[in-house]
């Protein structure tokens, strides 16, 4: 009776989360969030198999074996039985190995570095962690916003992310994985919305008193040429992002509105990441130095992102 | 530099009702303990019996007692939070700021852990593997009462910090760069790191102590093979404690450094680099949740075979699957950082090797089922406890497998997914395991048993809340909710906030059950006396003892035959043999070197927060002076002479034999 009880609860329970979770990672509009989704689903099944005989097992023993009931069977010396060790091993090593092995598999496929194949070109937007705020710059575009994140549906978006201060995670549940942004390094991330929408994106990683705030909209247009109708659009903004307003705009700051740039500095990004990796001592010269660092950065603009400080390649030495 | 450093009358939050209502009410309770004391004359004994015992059994109670008084703390906490939140949707900004609400979330989390699980643990630990290995106390009794001391002093910094100045606002965690000068110029970071510090190097100190009591002082007979389950899982962990406390000391040295010296290890700037930090704090950190649960998991041990009246089934596989869990707690810290952008091989290495560990706690589970079938179990406080953790652990350690699959973590990490998931295993597996210990085991410290009628209501408050508080944190989770939130603005997310909410004030009709109880238990201490020193029928060493057993434990050294000794004296009727003379027993005098020194270093401690230097400089140097006075001591220890063993044996003997006879 109780036991039915609680299965009924919890069949309510999932219904009632299933039904409400509208904007959460249960509800992926992008492939990457999609397989995640999966993923947990055919995981959560395959140790349910061992979780729920465990749980019934706990429950019907206590009171099988209650002292108040006459056990015809009672043997407090039997504390060992070959044949029951060997099942209560293998039975979870069993689980484990078919879990190991879809883990080994998802890892590689849902690797946030991995390019999204067999959908087209992508684009490449560059994303920066600020204290309490996130910058998208769009490089091809030559454009920047804040705290606004536009790109077309179906189309392969590839993330570049760093941080100007404190460690924050780059995340929008909806389309699937985040990723840290550290500074000083610069880490990758993959999504791909697989139907247009607005979607909410903020930040993962506690980062200081205007953490809450770090809140962003990622929008998937229907279209490209409704994302280059919006490039067009901000490109008409006066506002434009340089070096040296940079600086301004990397102040401690809480709940900024959305802003428009449209115009930003080639480089920008590429001095973010390596305005730490200058010489010991240069380092509280740092904000004047930023005119040489763009030098810096144009030479080093052909080198290949492996040159770059990132905490992927130092994660397979 | 000023006489007090940074200390001034600013940094006392006269502006902050709460913390200034708190403060007034610990002052009046304060004065109220204080004046009660004056009254009844008891200082001398406060001092003499209890500060400066090198007893193993009234430091254990000393350390349990400062665990109740954290939990009240951390608890407080908690409901804040909680609080905190329900009020805080739909844009609203609730009663917190993030300034004070992002202090509470640090120390809730340092003090649930550091400050009231590990003295939990450690004292239930103090109290039991002495007398279960048939020892006279540990082996190095004086280094005990300075561990506890050690701990005392950094809950003490921790609360100080309520009042003056401030405490970390950097999660529990205090990751770099925000941990750092440029981004947590205040004193609260250093408040963390003394604190943890100090109560960190009692940890040590305890871990090696009990390593060495265990290793040499094993009642003869006693191979490791045949000692008590619970005395092995403490054993696991305390070579955990050594193996992992001294990373957690050298990463807050270097965090240290990097803030007093300008050193650069963990910044932004100068070739630091604060993934070094993450690594190593998880390489202390994952060990760390292995020394609070593998205690735990020895107490339910203990529990189900002695309330089944049966032994222990798959006594080796228990002692090797703790062990399991030992090394490979050592090899998964990677999993607290997926998303840190590692390589998909190492994110999967990290993840498989997460779920290995879930074989060797699989079969913990089925040992204990199997220890309960065909035995005839005695529906007890101790053995609520224990069956509700097994339904709950069971949840909890299905959560934690999900969350090792790092494509599953990737949209996971860092939500209420994840903060339900390690209360599932944290409170569901440890606390719920102290609290069962905590009653198993009072008898025997105390003397007398405690109300079950409200131990029994204390479970199910407890238990009832921990789903209603915790359940919807899951569902939160996959509503993409993250942790360390300060308000909300999403009307999906407000229902289960609400919910949880509800949760915590059970959980806290759970806490005042337990008061209720301690205070109905000691009102009818005599109706509940433990006359004959095992109210359990219990199968090890320390229910031979009388309670609260002799200071001296063992009159003589019981010799060991089986894991289960005590229920194979008593079956070979070997159990209450008294003797007619007694060798003098060697023990050791208390000593107020423990309490001197911890109080030293605090004030060390506390002046390197406030940058107050030659009170640093006292402090240190007077630790010194005081520990090489102690090291100088020769008069340290006495011996008990039979006539005074033959007495306290008598009536041990006699209450027993009367039992018996009636």
């Amino acid at each position: 009776m109780l036991i039915r009880n609680l299965f009924n609860i919890a069949l309510a329970s999932m219904a009632l989360i299933l039904s409400g979770c509208n904007g959460g990672v249960l509800d992926p509009k992008g492939q990457i969030g999609i397989d995640e989704k999966n993923l947990i689903i055919i995981a959560t099944v395959l140790m349910l198999l061992v979780v729920i005989p465990v749980i019934v097992m706990t429950l019907y023993f206590a009171w099988k074996y209650r002292d108040t009931q006459n056990h015809e069977i009672y043997a407090p010396k039997w504390a060992h039985s070959n044949k029951i060790e060997a099942v209560v091993w293998a039975v979870p090593i069993v689980i484990v190995i078919i879990l190991g092995v879809i883990t080994w598999q998802s890892t590689q496929e849902l690797d946030p570095y991995k390019p999204i194949e067999g959908k087209g070109d992508h684009l490449t937007v560059e994303v920066v962690s600020l204290n309490w705020k996130w910058l998208f710059i769009y490089p091809e575009q030559g454009i920047a916003t804040v705290n606004e994140l536009v790109f077309p549906a179906n189309v392969p978006v590839e993330y570049k992310i760093t941080s100007e201060s404190t460690m924050n995670s780059f995340f929008i549940p909806q389309l699937g994985s985040q990723i840290y942004s550290m500074a000083g390094m610069e880490t990758k991330l993959h999504l791909i919305a697989n139907e247009p929408g607005t979607f909410k994106g903020f930040s993962a990683n506690y980062s200081g008193a205007g953490f809450t705030g770090m809140k962003f909209n990622a929008i998937a247009t229907p279209t490209k040429a409704d994302f280059n109708q919006w490039v067009e659009q901000v490109k008409t903004n006066a506002n434009s992002l340089t070096h040296a307003n940079y600086v301004e705009l990397a102040k401690a700051s809480e709940n900024n509105p959305v802003t428009y740039y449209g115009k930003v500095d080639d480089g920008l990004f590429h001095t973010i990441v390596m305005k730490y990796m200058q010489a010991h001592g240069d380092m509280n010269k740092k904000h004047h130095a930023m005119g040489k660092h763009q030098q810096m950065s144009n030479e080093h603009q052909t080198m290949g992102s492996h040159s770059m400080p990132s905490s992927h390649s130092q994660g397979e030495e | 530099m000023s006489f007090l450093g940074k200390l001034s009358i600013d940094a006392i939050p006269f502006h902050e009702p709460i913390i200034m209502v708190t403060m007034a009410v610990i002052a009046v309770v304060g004065l109220i303990i204080a004046g009660l004391i004056t009254k009844y004359k008891k200082w001398g004994v406060l001092w003499r019996d209890w500060i400066t015992s090198v007893d193993h059994k009234r430091l254990g109670v000393m350390y349990i007692l400062l665990a109740l008084i954290m939990l009240f703390r951390g608890f407080s906490d908690a409901i804040m939070m909680r609080a905190q939140l329900a009020l805080a949707t739909s844009g609203a900004p609730g009663y917190l700021p993030p300034e004070h609400y992002d202090q509470i979330f640090t120390a809730h989390g340092v003090i649930m852990i550091i400050f009231m699980a590990m003295p939990f643990m450690i004292g239930l630990m103090n109290i039991v593997v002495p007398l279960q290995i048939g020892a006279r106390d540990v082996a190095f009794p004086f280094l005990n009462n300075l561990s506890f001391w050690f701990t005392a002093s950094g809950a003490i910094l921790i609360n100080l910090s309520l009042i003056f100045g401030e405490f970390a606002k950097t999660g529990w965690v205090a990751y770099p760069p925000l941990s750092e000068l440029t981004f947590s110029p205040g004193v609260g970071v250093d408040y963390y790191i003394w604190a943890l510090q100090i109560s960190g190097l009692g940890t040590l100190l305890t871990a090696v102590n009990f390593l060495v009591t265990v290793f040499k002082m094993r009642a003869p007979g006693m191979t490791l093979m045949k000692m008590p389950i619970f005395t092995w899982a403490c054993t696991w962990a305390n070579i955990l404690i050594a193996a992992s406390f001294p990373i957690l000391t050298a990463v807050l040295a270097m965090l240290t450094l990097d803030r007093y010296l300008d050193f650069h290890f963990f910044t932004n700037e100068a070739g630091g680099n604060a993934m070094m930090y993450i690594n190593l704090f998880w390489a202390w950190g994952h060990p760390e949740v292995y020394i609070l649960v593998l205690p735990a998991f020895g107490i339910f041990s203990e529990i189900v075979s002695t309330f089944t009246g049966k032994r222990l089934f798959g006594y080796k596989s228990m002692v090797y699957a703790s062990g399991a869990i030992s090394i490979l707690g050592f090899i998964v810290w990677l999993h607290h950082f997926f998303t840190m952008g590692s390589s998909a091989n190492v994110n999967a290495f990290f993840g498989v090797m997460t779920m290995v560990i879930a074989v060797p706690t699989g079969v913990k589970l089925f040992s204990w089922l199997f220890t309960i079938y065909r035995g005839r179990l005695r529906i007890t406080v101790p053995v609520l406890w224990t069956l509700g953790f097994m339904v709950t652990f069971s949840i909890g350690g299905m959560t934690g497998v999900l969350l090792a699959i790092p494509g599953a973590d990737y949209v996971l990490h860092n939500s209420l997914f994840l903060i339900a998931h390690f209360h599932n295993t944290i409170i569901g597996g440890a606390v719920f395991g102290y609290l069962a210990g905590f009653v198993f085991w009072f008898p025997k410290a105390m003397g007398f048993k405690l109300d079950e009628r409200w131990g029994k209501a204390s479970f199910w408050c407890w238990l009832i809340g921990f789903f209603v508080a915790f359940m919807p944190l899951y569902v939160l989770g996959f509503l993409g909710m993250t942790r360390r939130l300060n308000h909300s603005n999403n009307p999906d997310w407000n229902i289960w906030l609400y919910i949880a909410a509800v949760g915590a004030v059970i959980i806290m009709f759970g806490i005042i059950c337990q008061v209720i109880q301690l205070y109905v238990s000691f009102k009818n201490r005599d109706a509940l006396d433990d006359t004959t020193g095992d109210p359990w029928n219990g199968h090890t060493l320390e229910w031979s003892t009388s309670s609260p057993p002799q200071y001296y434990n063992f009159a003589e050294i019981p010799h060991v035959d089986d894991i289960d000794t005590w229920t194979d004296m008593k079956e070979k009727g070997l159990a209450y043999q008294g003797k007619s003379s007694y060798s003098p027993i060697h023990m050791p005098k208390n000593t107020a070197s423990g309490v001197l020194i911890a109080a030293s270093l605090t004030a060390f401690c506390f002046a390197m927060i406030w940058h107050i230097w030659w009170l640093a400089g006292l402090g240190f140097i007077g630790a010194i002076a005081l520990f090489i006075n102690r090291a100088y001591t020769i008069d340290v220890d006495y011996y008990v002479q039979n006539d005074e063993i033959l007495q306290i044996e008598g009536v041990h003997i006699a209450s027993n034999t009367k039992e018996v006879s009636a």
